[in-house]
């Protein structure tokens, strides 16, 4: 390892040393439990399934042929509809929301944020369950309905596609409006004012000159849905029903249940790949955003 | 036309926040609400938050999330300091490769994290049980100490550890008098981070914990699999205000100015 001092000092153990006593930990510590673990998934996804399910280290293709039965592209098919569909309404929802928020005087704005972060800080499944409560069956939503004499019966909320897109938005949409909002603080409103000096209409304004300059906290925002929403298992196992399990539902069976482990490594690989697929993307976008405003 | 527009736009972020607070306050709310089944009021109760104290399932939890919480938050910030004071004070060929691994944990989804260290503990022979369940913990938390440390390495003045070692201090004295002590609440933020995510944590606890293992977050989820009850809103109460109190405590240390009273006076 060639380590180069920063400052002139005097020292009493050789740089290289104080280098690797502070560096070695930690790199030592994620080599062997965060990349070795990975390695292993992915020769994993090649292994061959002995009986019983053991696995035999020789390597197939098996294992991701398999995943191109109907049944699991339908899955995979699926978390992506329901991903993206989530990101679409955290987008709608976010942006006259940050729009709102970079309006309110500064000594009150940080308020407001911190009022849209707290929630988020909270337990997922927490979230989840305070959403079971209300919409169940016997839920509180359904019992004032009732009371109201709106509706006789109960109506279904739960256990469907609905319920599930309800809670991804729901656990998500903050992970939306911080980088809509960062974006929108830093613009230079003077830009707008100057394309109303020459006479666009607001609608025009917002399309050739708010929304370009803001693409970057747009881009940020989508991925930082979609990604987690991708691999999600919590809300579809809780509030989903038996015809809404995403890959992330997968996953965990083929670990736990299944007990396919060569199988639900091929999954996670692809779900793996499919998430640094997005993130070349987003990098890509706002490289692109970056030459268009500059 | 211009204030019919703004009071559109207050009614819409109302209604944000309104979708944002309602769930956790009906959630709270039930927790004190004398009935077991049904969604109706029927009036006060602290019933729920005292037969808590009387599930041994849940203490055993709690007494579990507390020990996982507490030594991986120890191992975490001491493994995430030195992690971070090495890449702000040392360039080294591997620099960039080591920063991309501390960042994985926050990029990939964390079923995949789980299920890869499920792996690692059965293919290394580890049966599950609250150590690999600590070991995972220390994994997803280094990187947070690394980021919230780092950030607050520079945002030193480095003139002051020059100034240090001008005045013939060694390297060592130099971290201890001076360094040390500025970057303590970034250490302490880090720490407190670390604390949170651990006590939170359900996805890559539900993968390596063994039998008697469970912690908080477990515990919850097979109870909510088994069905509803307002002893779920109690402990979900419990939880949600320690780790708020606690975020919001890492918040204060993060925000608090660097005191550079050396410098002027």
């Amino acid at each position: 390892m060639s380590v180069m001092r920063d400052r002139q000092n005097p020292f009493t153990i050789s740089t290289t040393a104080q280098a690797l006593l502070t560096l070695l930990p930690g790199g030592i510590w994620m080599l062997a439990l965060l990349v070795a673990p990975l390695g292993l998934i992915l020769v994993y996804s090649f292994a061959q399934r002995g009986a019983y399910g053991s696995i035999i280290y020789a390597f197939t293709l098996e294992n991701y042929l398999y995943f191109m039965d109907p049944l699991y592209l339908k899955i995979l098919g699926r978390s992506f509809k329901l991903s993206i569909v989530t990101t679409i309404i955290c987008l709608l929802i976010s942006y006259p929301f940050a729009l709102w928020l970079v309006k309110r005087c500064p000594r009150s704005r940080p308020i407001f944020l911190l009022l849209i972060v707290i929630p988020f800080w909270t337990n997922f499944l927490i979230r989840t369950y305070a959403w079971i409560i209300l919409l169940r069956t016997e839920g509180i939503i359904n019992n004032a309905l009732i009371k109201l004499g709106l509706i006789s019966q109960p109506l279904s909320l739960l256990y469907n596609q609905e319920a599930v897109l309800l809670g991804l938005v729901y656990g998500f949409l903050p992970f939306m409006i911080l980088p809509i909002y960062a974006s929108l603080e830093k613009l230079d409103w003077r830009l707008i004012e100057a394309a109303y000096d020459l006479g666009s209409k607001p609608w025009q304004a917002f399309v050739k000159v708010i929304l370009p300059l803001t693409m970057p906290g747009i881009t940020a925002g989508c991925l930082l849905v979609l990604v987690p929403s991708l691999g999600m298992f919590i809300i579809p196992d809780l509030m989903g029903g038996a015809k809404t399990a995403l890959i992330g539902n997968l996953i965990q069976n083929q670990f736990m249940a299944a007990r396919n482990w060569q199988f639900g490594s091929a999954a996670s690989i692809i779900l793996t790949v499919l998430v640094f697929f997005g993130l070349a993307i987003y990098w890509r976008v706002a490289k692109w955003a970056k030459q268009e405003v500059l | 036309m211009e204030s019919r527009n703004a009071f559109a736009s207050h009614c819409c972020a109302l209604m944000v926040y309104l979708f944002l607070y309602a769930p956790i306050l009906v959630l709270i709310l039930y927790s004190f609400n004398d009935a077991k089944y049904s969604a109706a009021w029927e009036g006060f109760t602290l019933k729920w938050y005292s037969s808590l104290l009387a599930d041994r399932g849940v203490l055993a939890a709690t007494k579990n999330s507390l020990i996982i919480a507490f030594v991986s938050t120890a191992c975490a910030t001491a493994i995430g300091t030195l992690t971070a004071i090495g890449l702000y004070k040392y360039t080294f060929r591997y620099k960039r490769l080591l920063e991309g691994i501390l960042y994985l944990p926050i990029i990939i989804p964390e079923i995949i994290m789980a299920v890869s260290m499920l792996a690692l503990f059965m293919f290394a022979g580890i049966s599950l049980g609250l150590k690999t369940v600590i070991i995972a913990h220390i994994t997803f938390s280094i990187p947070f100490v690394v980021v919230v440390v780092k950030a607050r390495l520079y945002g030193l003045d480095a003139s002051l550890e020059e100034a240090a070692q001008d005045l013939g201090a060694n390297e060592w004295e130099t971290f201890k008098r001076i360094t040390f002590p500025l970057i303590r609440p970034g250490v302490i933020a880090g720490a407190l981070l670390a604390f949170t995510l651990s006590l939170d944590d359900f996805i890559i606890t539900f993968f390596t914990a063994g039998v008697g293992s469970t912690t908080l977050p477990v515990r919850i989820y097979s109870m909510i699999k088994l069905g509803i009850s307002p002893m779920i809103n109690a402990i979900s109460t419990i939880l949600l205000v320690s780790v708020v109190g606690l975020v919001l405590a890492v918040q204060k240390l993060e925000g608090s100015k660097l005191k550079i009273n050396y410098k002027g006076g």
